[in-house]
């Protein structure tokens, strides 16, 4: 933000633009940074949209914002919090009974009380540590300044692990996701694989929280995977075109907020919020197509 | 644990709950604390009885931004507060059945909403050089101690008109929500009360975002209703009883914050109507346990 005084200024000439924007470190890093969380994010969601499980990425979301602000508190990195905090609320959450999730009345209650709540220990956090309001934004709203090298490895080192687990367990877990019935009668372990994958989301959302920041991680996580099975239903290429996807939001929107005084987590949601309308139009000619045809 | 508070802060700072009243912060802090929780405790009812909880959520990032789209422009942005919840609100009425939309579509543009917030966000800390720093903290989370007296006589007066709004169209609104057929087919115009509540609902998030902020709204919203909603069965003392858990768990909350100056007040309401909430889940089994004895 506000990089125009270190001489950042969009030209037409499209190289030195290139060479300008990787002219600092902290930029390279944050390129590097990205990169390895929209991956990661893109193929964790995608299978998230399949199994209709945007709403647990949404409370898992919610809950590492006191999870990293209370890790603040304690002299821990912001990180490690969102780490611990989204990864024990994943076991909590594969604890819970099936059809816990989205309910009506009483069940909606609960669940909107739980976050609130959450978001309300992540204030007192922020109360307790003192003097940090630019921190709750960045938190809250994403940040890709100082990013430092160790960061970079960790990200990476993680966002392998989850893709890693994720290529483990695919074929069975897309089984699973698509009609978990007949797949529990063929002998795969639905419940073992939901909760491995809901680990893994736990993981991946950390991820993307460090980038976009809590509130803001449906950029990453649900659109690319949206508009992916939008445009195709072929499991591949929607996959494949997710992560294209990701990687372009999180590459435009870290360039656009270089260039531009407005904040990182605008310019994601925008380009993403654009690029899922889109598709939509791209793909509403072809659906209407298929109805005729049928 | 606030009985323990009381007492250990109580004893250390020497402020003690006497001279509560002798501040005006905290005068005008109870004074529209307590009609802002009595309407989200009423609203709410209804809000949790009809399955609302999640148009409430949305309602929540939309106050967010319109609250920071008024800042940008340079006005007042309880203007923006209101005005965004109240329209965002009424087109959600009017969508109704038709336009119930998927969960991504909804986490989709409700992520677009919020972005466009930390847009207007951006603008007004950058146009305002003098810019507050907090503005952004107080929407998100509330700054109850921080109304003055004008700001917490006009919260009061709308909570109070909230009441009365609420508790006019009670009647036929409960009828609706309960069964929504009959209603009709009695002659009762549903979809018109169904926008007239939502809009209801759209100015109780503007009131609420003034007390504890927009994140955490839909807690002080749903876990007063959802309680009362646990406790009984009868439509007109769960009303009551939700409106009285509120203000209780408003007043605890003040007082808490209050007594120990690290606690911001809008966890300290948060945590008493979580602590609540939770508590209507022990005794109900037994009380079920025994029934069935």
């Amino acid at each position: 933000m506000a990089l125009a005084d270190a001489g950042a200024a969009l030209t037409w000439n499209v190289a030195r633009d290139f060479t300008q924007l990787f002219q600092f470190h902290f930029m390279v890093n944050a390129f590097r940074a990205g990169t390895a969380v929209a991956i990661a994010a893109a193929a964790v969601g995608w299978f998230m949209v399949l199994r209709r499980q945007t709403f647990a990425g949404h409370t898992l979301a919610v809950v590492g914002f006191p999870g990293a602000s209370g890790a603040v508190w304690l002299g821990l990195s912001a990180g490690l919090g969102f780490f611990a905090f989204c990864v024990a609320t994943a076991l909590v959450i594969a604890a819970l009974p099936q059809g816990a999730g989205r309910g009506s009345g009483d069940e909606s209650a609960v669940i909107g009380t739980v976050q609130a709540f959450a978001l309300a220990a992540g204030v007192l956090f922020v109360s307790l540590y003192g003097g940090f309001l630019n921190g709750v934004t960045s938190l809250l709203f994403g940040s890709f300044l100082g990013v430092t090298d160790a960061q970079v490895v960790t990200l990476a080192a993680v966002a392998t692990a989850a893709v890693g687990a994720l290529a483990l367990v695919h074929r069975p877990l897309l089984f699973a996701s698509v009609d978990a019935d007949v797949a529990s009668a063929r002998g795969v372990h639905a419940g073992l694989l939901s909760t491995i994958f809901l680990v893994v989301l736990g993981v991946a959302v950390a991820e993307a929280s460090q980038v976009t920041g809590a509130l803001l991680v449906f950029a990453l996580l649900v659109v690319p995977a949206a508009t992916a099975q939008v445009l195709t239903a072929r499991p591949a290429i929607s996959f494949a075109v997710a992560i294209v996807v990701a990687l372009a939001i999180t590459w435009a929107g870290l360039a656009c907020a270089y260039y531009s005084p407005y904040p990182v987590g605008f310019w994601t949601t925008t380009i993403a919020f654009a690029t899922y309308v889109a598709a939509r139009v791209c793909a509403a000619p072809a659906q209407r197509a298929a109805g005729l045809r049928r | 644990m606030i009985a323990l508070l009381l007492v250990r802060t109580a004893g250390a700072a020497g402020t003690g709950i006497g001279d509560l009243l002798s501040h005006p912060f905290m005068r005008n802090a109870l004074l529209a604390g307590t009609a802002i929780a009595a309407a989200s405790g009423l609203v709410g009812y209804f809000v949790v009885l009809r399955s609302q909880v999640f148009s409430t959520d949305a309602l929540s990032h939309v106050a967010f931004a319109g609250a920071l789209a008024a800042l940008a422009a340079g006005i007042d942005p309880r203007v923006g507060l209101f005005a965004g919840s109240i329209v965002v609100a009424a087109v959600i009425g009017m969508l109704g059945n038709r336009g119930r939309a998927d969960d991504v579509v909804i986490g989709t543009v409700f992520t677009w909403i919020l972005g466009l917030g930390v847009l207007f966000l951006g603008i007004y800390t950058t146009s305002t050089s003098a810019g507050n720093g907090a503005a952004n903290v107080n929407v998100l989370f509330g700054s109850i101690f921080g109304l003055d007296f004008g700001q917490a006589a006009l919260a009061a007066a709308i909570g109070a008109g909230l009441c009365v709004a609420v508790v006019c169209i009670a009647r036929p609104l409960l009828f609706a929500s309960v069964d929504e057929a009959v209603a009709a087919a009695r002659g009762l115009p549903v979809r018109a009360l169904g926008i007239v509540f939502l809009a209801l609902v759209g100015v109780c998030a503007a009131e609420t975002t003034q007390a504890v902020g927009a994140l955490l709204l839909v807690g002080l919203i749903a876990a007063p209703a959802g309680a009362a909603h646990r406790l009984t069965g009868r439509p007109w003392i769960g009303l009551g009883l939700a409106a009285g858990i509120a203000i209780a768990s408003m007043w605890i909350g003040l007082v808490a914050s209050y007594l120990d100056g690290s606690m911001p007040p809008s966890f300290s309401i948060m945590a008493v109507a979580t602590a609540i909430f939770a508590v209507t889940f022990v005794p109900r089994r037994r009380a079920t346990a025994s029934a069935r004895r």
